[in-house]
Order: C-alpha cells, then structure tokens, then sequence
C-alpha cells in the first residue's frame, strides 16, 4: 500500500486515538506534578446531635483564592513520584543503611505500598503469562485433532471463561471458596484443620488469583492460536509423517515456526493485560493480601474520602512506563525481524 | 381495565402524599443520592411523598462515597441533595460543594428540631434525622447455656468467645466487619477511642497512633480477630450479618441500623429469637465505649440552582419531620425526630450515648488517616509484622498523603 494510502485511512483512527488515548495521558502526566495546595484551616464552633465541639474546618474562602490563582494545584515536580507512597527512595536509601541482612533489605522494601503492589503484578505476569500461552495451545491442539463433529460445542465450552464476566467469574468462586463455601469447607475437611482459610492466607490469596488469571485469559489464547493452526500448510506436514517424525517433532519444526508470529502477538498482549491486573482484587475482596498497580491507582481515586489525584497520576505514568519495559524485549526482536525481513 | 389501574395508582400515591400534613408542593428537580439500608429507603420514600410536581429521582448505592464528590463537583451537580453522614460531610465540606440552609430552614423547616441541625462556624449545613453506632449483639440461649453473663468489655468478649470455643458449640463465636479497608479502620478507630486515643497531636494534623493505646488496639482487634471465621479480612457487614443468620456466631460488633433486618421474619426463627442486643462494649478499663456515634442527614449540593435546592429541602424536611414515619418504621433506625419512640431495637445507639460515646472525629483530614488505617493494618492481623512496624506505617502513609493533599 502507498504511504499516502495508508495516512489517510490511519487518520480518522489517528485522531480518535490522539483525543481518547494520547490527550488524557499527557493530562495525567501532568496531574502527576501538581500536589494540593496547603490547606488554610480555621476553627469553629461544630453542633451536632450530640453536642458542640471546638474543631477545625477547611477555611473556604482563603482556599479559593489560592484555587483560583493555581488551579493545577501547588507545583510539586517529582514530590509524588519519589514519595513513600509511590517509589520511596528517602526510605528505602534508609533502609539500606539500617537494615543487616540483604533479605531484611528487602523485608521492609516490599513493606512499603508501591513495591508491594509491583511485586504481586509481577508474579501474576510471570506466572500467568507463560502458563496461559502454553494451556492455550495445548487446548487449540488437542481440539485441532478432534472429530469435526463435536468440534462446535466443545470450543463453545472452552471460550466460555472468557465470555463470563470477570467480576462475576471471580465472585462465583469467591464463594466456592469461602470458609463456609463448597471448596473452602471440603478443604478443611480434608487438610483436618478448622482454620484453614484460602482468603486469608497471603500465599493462598496469591495463588487462586493466578489459577483464577490462567482460567480467564487461556479461551483468549486458544482462539487464536486455533485460528493460527488452520493456517499450517499440510504438504510439509503429510511430508514429515512419511519421513517418520513423530508427533512431537511434526509440531516442534513445522507448526511452531508457522504460527511463532502470533504466538508473540499473544504473549504481548497477555503481558499487557496481566500488568494491568485488577478486578481479581475486587472480586476475591483481596485488598488485604494482594495489590496490583492499577488496585493502588483505584484505592487512590475511590478508597479514600479525599481523593488523591496526585498519587494516582503518578501511579498510572509509572504503570505505564512498566508495561514499555515488560515489552520492550518482544517489541525489539519484532522490529528485529521484521528489518531482516525486507 | 387501564382506567381502573390509573384509579388505583392514584389512590395508592394519593394516600401516601397525604399522609402527613405540612407539605408545601414543591416544583423544580430533585435527585438525591443515599447509602443503601432500610431506614434510608424509608426515609427518601417518604420524602417522595411531598414531591408535588417536582421530578424526583433518588440513587441508592452502597457506593455512595465514591461518587458523592465527582457527582457534586460538576456545576450543575448531579445530585440536589447527598444523605451524608459525620465522615463523608468532610470531604463536601472540604471541597465546597454544600450550601449551608438558614433561611430554608426558617421558612419551610417547621417541624425539624433544634437537635437535628448540623451546624458549623454558626450556619447549618446538614439536617440530621437518625442516629447510629456499632455496638454488641448476643445469642442468649448460647450464653444462658454455657453460664456467661452479657459481656460489658471487650475482655469479657474475648473471655466468653474463647469459653463458648472450648464447649465445641462453636468454631467462630465472634464477628465483626473486618473486612480490609473501610469497614477494618473503622473497627480500629472504635477501638482507639474506647482506649481514650486522640488520632492528631492536639491542633494540628499530625498523626498520634504509634504510642501505647495504638498498640493496645491493635493487640485487641487480632484477639478477637482470631476468634473470628479466618476469613474476617474478606468479611463487611453484609457477610457477618449472613454469618450470624446461619448460626455460627453467638457474639458480634454490628451498626444499630441493621439491627432490622436481623431480626425480621426472614431466616431461622430460632436464632432470631434468641438475638438479643446489648450497648457497645468498653476496653482497656476505659469508661467510654469503644465506639463513636454516627449521625446521618441530608446536605444540599451547592452547584444546583436555587429553586432546586428549595424543592429538596421541602421534600426532605417533610420526611426529617414526619411523626408518622418515625411511628411507622420505628424499629428501622434510631430516629432523631419528633415523636419517635425508641423500642428495643434502639437499646444499643440509646445505651452508647448514655455511656458517653464520642462521635466520629468530623475533622478535614481524618479520612486520610482511616485510608491509611485500613490498608496497612492488615499485615499485623495476618501475623506479618509487629504492631510498632503497624502503626510506624500507618502514620508514614498516612503522612505522604497529608503532604499531598496540603495538610502537613
């Protein structure tokens, strides 16, 4: 296609992602620089039911000034960003000088919110991703083999987690799982301890996320690799099997090969969609044992009574600058290729 | 047969929009956003009754602080009206968003008692109309069985639920909303008053927890947390209120607004029966409860024109008056206006305030602090840390978004 082709049946495309995607961004980032301006607070006589205090109350008119001089708010750089909430260098350059141990060290650096919060989103990349391709496609090879026949019901069968909402996926098992629930009681029984509990053990809290992660996001890989697998040419294949390849090799050396472009086309966007891991948090009511980064930039908006635009502005650039470097590799061995390739 | 269903509907709406008698018809738009419980239902209902020809819509959600503010920010706000309580009419106060009432209450604010105005720096900002608390619930058959008398302390819960465990009746004879978050800082801030804690050092918004009574808290809640179902952290009101229906609970800390549907006809006659409700339980040797008093009220938003704002006030004042509501649905809530009766339903929030409970600190930055409160206790309940490096990282937290927000 001629370049000029191409730039006008990308533009309307362009501009929308521009005003929908690249607009808010850049007002985010901005956001992340601005902090509230200091409070002017005065005291007052406060009535209620149940009597009269002497208490303090946001003076208004002092504020609005300031509001309306700045409505940005009080110019704060990369205050946000280096805070105890978010990457905490202060603390953690002081617990590298309090602390004895290297695993101490490390200890009271996953202590603090934001390391704690990138820690679990890393585990459920790292787990998640690569169990997700590998399920996929052993599911679109087994159903490949299967007879024509059953073939319609059963793939049905295997998108179905992922037609399934995921807050209501998560919540059906939530309940399973509860102490009093049918998984949770029959694990108890069977363990013989009354106080096993899978939601409030961290490690438990973790692992039935990531089982929960692998079941939702597989259906997605299998569909594509399914259709990736229509596309294998069968000459070479037929050929393979006369020279005697077994199963194992036919798919090691001619279907692989094939389909290895949308097998990294899938890994990238899982890598993309588990980073951003959140409605497992809400569905299980994990708050308490797990944290993703987008977990912290909802608490930051909605937990609070006073919401926190700063922190959550700097929580997203800085979720977003980790999706570019999980990505980065597969990106470059793309770009590599595809320079070869012309 | 359309005719007579237009007759019947009117009838029907016709009696209620009759039912009390000073209603001065409003007309202009009314929308109201309010927590989602009985007495709340009760209370916008009845002020449906008085809307005249206003349009008048009202959203129920038990996400009522997530919305309040974006919703009143914009200009016009969504809402005319937000049921607010001590804690989220901070945030509107904050922010500006309410219009204080004077004048609405001299001229349409007849049958509102003194007692009910919220006011602040000299002008009423919030109209209040029930009161609540958390406070003891217990299974008197299991107590009278076992020989244990109603506990009046935490330490006496502690010492009853560890009792009715060793008798085999029950795995998990306490409840509470634990659930991490909101509902976990709020148990934590019961229990700091109860130990006569202040959270700020005085006149400032520095924090003041990390000190003998923090820790005392703290040791108390995961005593009783471990007396819990192992999954309290996952567990809200809504979730102890189930536990108990099934009978696997015989003493919890719960609001006095649910006391309702706890012991309506729904569920195990039995242990309906034998629910019985107690004040809010003292700790630490403490003379105060280790509760604070809620009140909940109507606010008018500010980004709305007037004449909406005079519409809302004559619907909403016709219910926070309205004798026969309170007759009505007396054991739906603890109703702060004329005429209500307390019933036994009552005993809790009646008994709080006998004993001197505080009310929830009304403060600009004590949200912050019940944010920080309820995302970093929790490791200390799971056994993951001590309660000095708990409350070291509540105030740490807390102090970051202080900093942010302009308070320190």
């Amino acid at each position: 296609m001629p370049n000029k082709t191409f730039f006008w049946f990308f533009l309307p495309t362009g501009l929308v992602m521009i005003l929908f995607i690249g607009l808010p961004i850049i007002s985010t980032g901005i956001q992340s620089f601005y902090a509230q301006h200091d409070q002017v607070v005065k005291e007052v006589k406060k009535c209620d039911p149940f009597g009269c205090t002497v208490s303090i109350v946001v003076d208004q008119e002092a504020t609005s000034i300031l509001r309306d001089e700045k409505p940005l708010g009080k110019f704060n750089g990369f205050g946000t960003y280096v805070d105890r909430n978010h990457l905490a260098i202060e603390q953690i350059s002081d617990f590298w000088k309090e602390t004895e141990t290297f695993g101490e060290f490390i200890n009271q650096v996953t202590n603090l919110p934001f390391y704690k919060a990138l820690l679990f989103t890393l585990t459920y990349c790292l787990f998640v991703t690569p169990n997700v391709l590998l399920l996929g496609f052993i599911i679109a090879l087994s159903l490949n083999a299967i007879s024509r026949k059953i073939r319609g019901p059963l793939i049905f069968g295997t998108i179905l987690p992922m037609i399934v909402t995921p807050l209501v996926g998560s919540l059906v098992l939530f309940w399973m799982i509860d102490a009093e629930g049918i998984i949770g009681a029959n694990l108890q029984l069977m363990m013989e301890d009354p106080y096993l509990s899978l939601k409030s053990s961290r490690t438990l809290t973790w692992i039935t996320i990531i089982i929960y992660g692998i079941w939702h996001h597989s259906p997605f890989a299998f569909v594509v690799f399914y259709a990736a697998l229509q596309t294998v040419p069968q000459e070479p294949v037929e050929a393979a099997i006369i020279d005697g390849a077994s199963r194992y090799q036919r798919i090691r050396h001619i279907v692989l090969p094939h389909i290895y472009p949308v097998v990294t086309f899938v890994a990238l966007i899982s890598l993309m969609d588990n980073f951003r891991v959140f409605e497992p948090i809400i569905g299980f009511s994990a708050e308490g044992s797990a944290q993703s980064l987008s977990w912290l930039i909802y608490d930051n908006l909605v937990n609070e009574e006073v919401i926190l635009f700063g922190s959550a502005a700097a929580t997203s650039m800085m979720t977003i600058i980790g999706i570019a470097i999980l990505l980065a590799p597969v990106l470059i061995r793309t770009w590599k290729e595809f320079r070869t390739a012309r | 047969m359309r005719k007579i269903l237009i007759t019947l509907l009117f009838a029907l709406f016709g009696t209620t929009a009759n039912a009390d008698g000073h209603c001065s018809k409003p007309s202009g738009s009314i929308n109201i956003l309010a927590n989602d419980f009985p007495a709340l239902r009760t209370f916008v209902e009845t002020a449906k009754g008085c809307k005249g020809s206003a349009d008048f819509k009202v959203t129920h959600s038990s996400e009522h602080n997530k919305i309040a503010v974006p919703a009143l920010t914009a200009n016009p706000s969504e809402f005319s009206a937000r049921i607010a309580a001590n804690s989220s009419i901070v945030p509107l106060m904050n922010q500006d968003l309410i219009r204080p009432m004077d004048d609405l209450v001299k001229k349409y604010g007849k049958g509102i008692q003194d007692s009910q105005l919220i006011t602040i720096d000299g002008k009423v900002m919030a109209v209040a109309f029930m009161a609540n608390t958390q406070h003891l619930y217990y299974r008197e058959d299991v107590l009278k069985e076992l020989g244990i008398p109603v506990p009046k302390t935490y330490e006496e819960v502690v010492a009853a639920s560890e009792k009715i465990r060793a008798s085999g009746k029950m795995q998990h004879p306490y409840a509470a909303a634990y659930k991490a978050g909101w509902n976990l800082a709020e148990e934590f801030v019961n229990m700091f008053i109860g130990h006569g804690g202040e959270f700020f050092k005085a006149g400032t918004a520095e924090p003041n927890i990390n000190n003998a009574k923090g820790v005392a808290t703290l040791n108390m809640l995961k005593k009783l947390a471990s007396l819990s179902n192992p999954d309290y952290l996952t567990h809200d009101s809504e979730a102890i209120k189930v536990e108990w229906e099934s009978g696997k609970v015989a003493l919890m800390t719960l609001w006095a607004s649910r006391s309702g549907t706890l012991l309506d006809d729904e569920g195990d006659a039995k242990i309906t029966a034998a629910t019985k409700l107690t004040g809010p339980a003292t700790v630490g040797g403490g003379n105060i409860p280790a509760a604070t008093l809620w009140w909940d009220g109507f606010t008018l938003a500010k980004n709305r024109s007037d004449s909406d704002a005079e519409a809302t006030f004559i619907a909403l004042a016709h219910a926070a008056s309205n004798k026969k509501m309170v007759a009505d649905a007396a054991d739906q809530a603890v109703w702060l206006v004329e005429g209500f009766v307390p019933g036994p339903k009552s005993i809790g929030v009646i008994e709080a305030v006998k004993m001197g409970a505080k009310p929830y600190p009304m403060l600009p930055q004590m949200g912050l602090m019940h944010g920080a409160l309820g995302s970093e206790i929790v490791e200390f309940l799971q056994g993951k840390e001590s309660a000095e490096q708990a409350l070291k990282d509540v105030e740490a937290a807390y102090i970051s978004k202080a900093k942010e927000q302009g308070f320190l």
